[in-house]
């Protein structure tokens, strides 16, 4: 269960056709791989995929993966288990938790409720490819700061819905944010540090200190 | 040195946890995400049937999918089935889709038996038996005190109510499960679990293998609350399936469906209780009959673990004179287990909503009611700050009176958690260049153990936390308990605490130096020649304490048209003693409120009578607290660094559903005596629906209160056991 960087089963993908010209027919044989690949991928459009594993190509944090699955594999374990990206949860496996939240083109979307196959063509982001050569992103930074998880297995699914929800809306109100990620299930009770999170990455507001009242058995007397 | 600095430079100010990073960037690693080479998918195969016996399965139709690796039966045919869900076999394969083919080819051939799913129906003298030997109800735990007839005769007012509780499920995030790898001599498993000593010695004892040869690994986990102590069938099933396919690894992660099955659950809890006070407003007298149904069995019996029936009764305010007598009562259901504060929700509900009765008896206000009544100081003192927050004084009325469609009410209620530290172990390496490595068996549920191991050895070698290293979760390292009952940090704490006075005293000896805490610190270090090794242990110390405190109040506006239940404010007044990590205890105090708000209004597992199965097994039906149902929660923690290291994961959690009831009462002027407290239960309580259901049931609960008395005229041999 390994990301499979050529596909094998793919006979017909532009790659493999270009790479079995010789390297000066290339140039010429371009323009001719490009009609061949259209006409490929039509006439597989008309078949229908399945039961067994078909070739599926995903963008997934900027790069592309070729992998080998059966039709039925959600877009969730494709990432887990056949792209080997844990950081996406499952936690429901039926569009109720949130844990499992990527983004499609920008959009966060259930990926246990989105078959592999259907994700093609989109840009996919992964809890993995939120951080860049290893910057946190502001977000990122303002839930380690605040607290904003205990066991951390909602954690990707949030930040994912956070992220989507600043880039739509830079200055998200406590009601937003609480909206913006209603969709995300925390059994911890992280919430009251989520919207922290969130409004201070937006430079909304700065998480509230801690109360703590020094007390000895003096003070009881 | 064998106390606290006098100053603290690294505890009691807020430390983001050590691992959020890890957490943040998806790189923590679950056992849901380890993926070692040649790894296998697995499921289990469950009961169809709420009772019945299993005569056959078409083990080989599993066995011809393709892909599938291995098969394993949970139990010889035929299989006696006690509740819908039961574990019956195991499948592994090489994908999911080949281990789902193979559940739907495994035809299960079962005879079907009469069952009860319902505690109220249960304790019928005429109801299905769970088990043939004996009836539903079993024999009672009593406890007397003074003479509570006496005193109940004697108090000038007295008031008596109904109460019941709903099974509630865990629903951790991360459902229960191993990866495990094992070839028939040596296994290593990466838990999902609470506690890795014990998932060891379970996985060790049911593979016949020495302890020694079982390694249990746990660097992540998702959330447990009291479900996850055991290996479980899961764990055992996993070992199995990897034994059969020659030690490949297996990964058997539950279902959420399974989740809310076979896992455990809160049990339910019934019961009358009375209460007698004098003409000054004290206790007197206290009585409660009772009973808790944690499903076919006690915790023990079912893999499970921990986790009964019984419910603390007359504990926060307690009466001198006291009867109590509890029951437990057997369903065809998933058996109970821990969960948060075992007990403690239910009962604090049922003491503190008779307290807030017994002042509207009374004509008292229920917050003096309670400082009359209260024996803690501490306690005392967080009612009052509490009350302050909230404004109390300036804005509390009599249950029932604020005007209009949607009524504003307040509420209040105080916990107590006793449990205290111990079981822990800790050893500490240091290295030449004076950086610290600590090993400790304890694991990291989500409390943040992992960020206090470090911050406890700083603070007693006085050197900057990042020049140590904490590493926990695996059996390899000094024993510590299993993270529950909110004993971690105060046996953890003291066992580094100890590890690092004795590195102190080795240090100083090897390097002829005196003190070598601070600055001198890497001086000192660099005069040893290898790295030395000290161990600790927990004992009786500066860290060592017991009893933890809170109180709560809730402000609440219930919409007596829609039944709708606004929380708006809820504040929290706790202690722990000394706060090691103040960031990390408002999430755990949040946490356990938001729990308490799900059991308040919310979380009921509910049973089909006609069919025995979980109506509600998954996130949709079976509701949890969402981003839009929290309100605003003000935290106050109280820091008393001289009453040592306390855990807060349960205190926290216990009061505030009995707020909530307490609040919601008081808007209403009518009291739901059962929880969740829905909109549906508010609209019958008003009388503002043509059904009656909600007095209904109250009338059954009686009903099956006096049918559970009856009982102790029957021979004693024909009861079960009590679920403690």
């Amino acid at each position: 269960m390994k990301p499979r960087k050529e596909s094998i089963g793919a006979r017909f993908t532009r790659r493999t056709f270009i790479k079995s010209l010789g390297a000066t027919a290339v140039t010429s044989a371009a323009s001719f791989a490009e009609v061949s690949a259209s006409e490929m991928k039509a006439a597989r459009e008309e078949m229908p995929l399945g039961p067994g594993a078909v070739p599926v190509t995903l963008r997934v944090n900027g790069k592309v993966l070729n992998l080998e699955l059966e039709p039925r594999v959600t877009l969730t374990d494709a990432l887990r288990y056949h792209a080997e990206l844990t950081g996406t949860k499952t936690g429901c496996d039926r569009a109720s938790c949130g844990a499992c939240t990527v983004l499609l083109d920008g959009e966060p979307v259930y990926s246990c409720m989105k078959l592999a196959i259907d994700a093609q063509g989109s840009e996919i982001t992964t809890i993995e490819g939120l951080a860049r050569d290893g910057q946190l992103t502001a977000l990122q930074e303002s839930f380690v700061e605040t607290d904003a998880l205990q066991c951390g297995f909602c954690t990707s699914g949030f930040l994912l819905s956070a992220t989507a929800l600043l880039a739509a809306n830079p200055a998200p109100s406590r009601e937003d944010v609480k909206h913006g990620c209603s969709g995300n299930l925390c059994r911890c009770g992280s919430q009251p540090h989520i919207v922290h999170a969130v409004q201070q990455a937006a430079g909304v507001k700065k998480a509230p200190q801690v109360e703590l009242i020094p007390m000895n058995r003096e003070d009881l007397a | 040195m064998k106390t606290w600095p006098d100053t603290l430079e690294h505890l009691s100010k807020p430390r983001p946890r050590v691992d959020g990073r890890e957490k943040v960037t998806g790189r923590a690693e679950y056992a849901y995400d380890v993926l070692p080479q040649g790894w296998l998918y697995a499921v289990i195969l469950r009961a169809p049937v709420a009772a019945g016996t299993v005569t056959g399965i078409d083990l080989k139709a599993g066995r011809r999918v393709p892909g599938v690796r291995a098969v394993v039966l949970s139990q010889p045919l035929p299989a006696r089935v006690r509740f819908y869900g039961q574990e019956l076999a195991a499948v592994a394969a090489e994908t999911r889709e080949a281990c789902e083919d193979a559940l739907r080819a495994m035809k299960v051939q079962v005879r079907e038996e009469p069952f009860v799913v319902q505690e109220l129906e249960a304790v019928h003298p005429h109801a299905s038996r769970v088990f043939e030997e004996y009836g539903n109800i079993s024999k009672a735990k009593e406890s007397r005190q003074g003479d509570p007839e006496a005193a109940m005769e004697d108090s000038s007012t007295t008031v008596e109510g109904y109460y019941a509780t709903a099974v509630n499920l865990h629903q951790p995030m991360e459902t229960h499960g191993n990866t495990v790898r094992f070839n028939g001599e040596e296994l290593l498993a990466w838990s999902s679990t609470q506690g890795v000593f014990g998932v060891r010695d379970g996985l060790a004892g049911a593979m016949g293998i020495p302890l020694s040869k079982a390694r249990v690994i746990t660097r992540y986990m998702g959330g447990g609350f009291g479900s996850k102590f055991p290996a479980g069938a899961e764990g055992r099933l996993a070992a199995e399936l990897s034994k059969a396919t020659g030690g490949r690894p297996v990964k058997l992660m539950l279902t959420r469906f399974d989740e809310s099955l076979a896992v455990g659950n809160r049990p339910s809890c019934f019961a009358r209780v009375k209460m007698g006070t004098d003409s000054n407003g004290r206790i007197k007298a206290y009585e409660m009959t009772g009973f808790g149904c944690a499903g076919y069995a006690g915790g023990g019996s079912s893999e499970g673990g921990s986790g009964g029936a019984s419910f603390p009764a007359n504990h926060l305010y307690p009466a001198e004179n006291a009867r109590i007598d509890q029951r437990s009562v057997t369903i065809n259901a998933g058996s109970g287990r821990a969960f948060r504060a075992p007990g403690h929700p239910p009962g604090v509900f049922i003491q503190e909503s008779l307290m807030d009765q017994m002042a509207l008896a009374l004509d008292m206000d229920p917050l003096e009611f309670r400082l009359r009544n209260d024996d803690s100081p501490i306690r005392r003192k967080e009612f009052e700050l509490g009350a302050e927050r909230i404004g109390w004084k300036e804005t509390y009325r009599k249950p029932g009176s604020s005007p209009g469609v949607i009524k504003k009410g307040l509420g209040c209620a105080g916990s107590y958690w006793g449990v205290p530290g111990g079981d822990s172990n800790a050893e500490v390496q240091v290295n030449p260049d004076g950086s610290v490595v600590i090993r400790c068996g304890t694991q990291d549920i989500g409390t943040g153990t992992s960020t206090l191991v470090p911050l406890v050895a700083a603070e007693v070698l006085r050197i900057d936390p990042n020049l140590i290293k904490g590493e926990i979760g695996d059996t390899r390292f000094p024993y510590s308990g299993g993270s529950g009952g909110s004993r971690t940090a105060p046996s953890v704490a003291p066992a580094v605490f100890d590890a690092c006075v004795n590195a102190l005293e080795a240090v100083a000896g090897k390097s002829g130096m005196k003190d070598v805490r601070g600055e001198k610190w890497t001086e000192a270090c660099g005069k040893l020649r290898y790295p030395i090794v000290a161990q600790g242990e927990w004992k009786k110390g500066p860290l060592s304490s017991r009893g933890a405190y809170g109180a709560q109040f809730v402000e609440v506006e219930v919409d007596t048209e829609t039944g709708f239940i606004d929380l708006k404010r809820i504040v929290a007044v706790h202690d722990c003693g000394l706060v090691i990590n103040p960031l990390t205890a408002r999430s755990q105090v949040n946490g356990g409120i938001i729990m308490g708000i799900g059991g308040a209004l919310y979380e009921d597992r509910i049973m089909d009578p006609v069919s025995g199965v979980v109506l509600n097994p998954n996130y949709e039906t079976y509701k949890l607290p969402g981003m839009a149902d929290i309100p605003e929660i003000d935290v106050v923690l109280l820091n008393f660094p001289e009453r040592g290291v306390l855990g807060m994961g349960e205190p926290v959690h216990i009061p505030t559903s009995a707020a909530i009831a307490n609040a919601v009462a008081n808007a209403l002027g009518v009291r739901v005596q059962t929880l969740p407290i829905t909109p549906a239960k508010v609209l019958s309580a008003l009388g503002q629906t043509g059904d009656d259901f909600y007095q209904r049931s109250l009338s059954d609960l009686q009903r099956a209160l006096q049918r559970v008395n009856e009982v102790a005229s029957l021979p004693q041999e024909t009861l079960s056991e009590f679920v403690v």
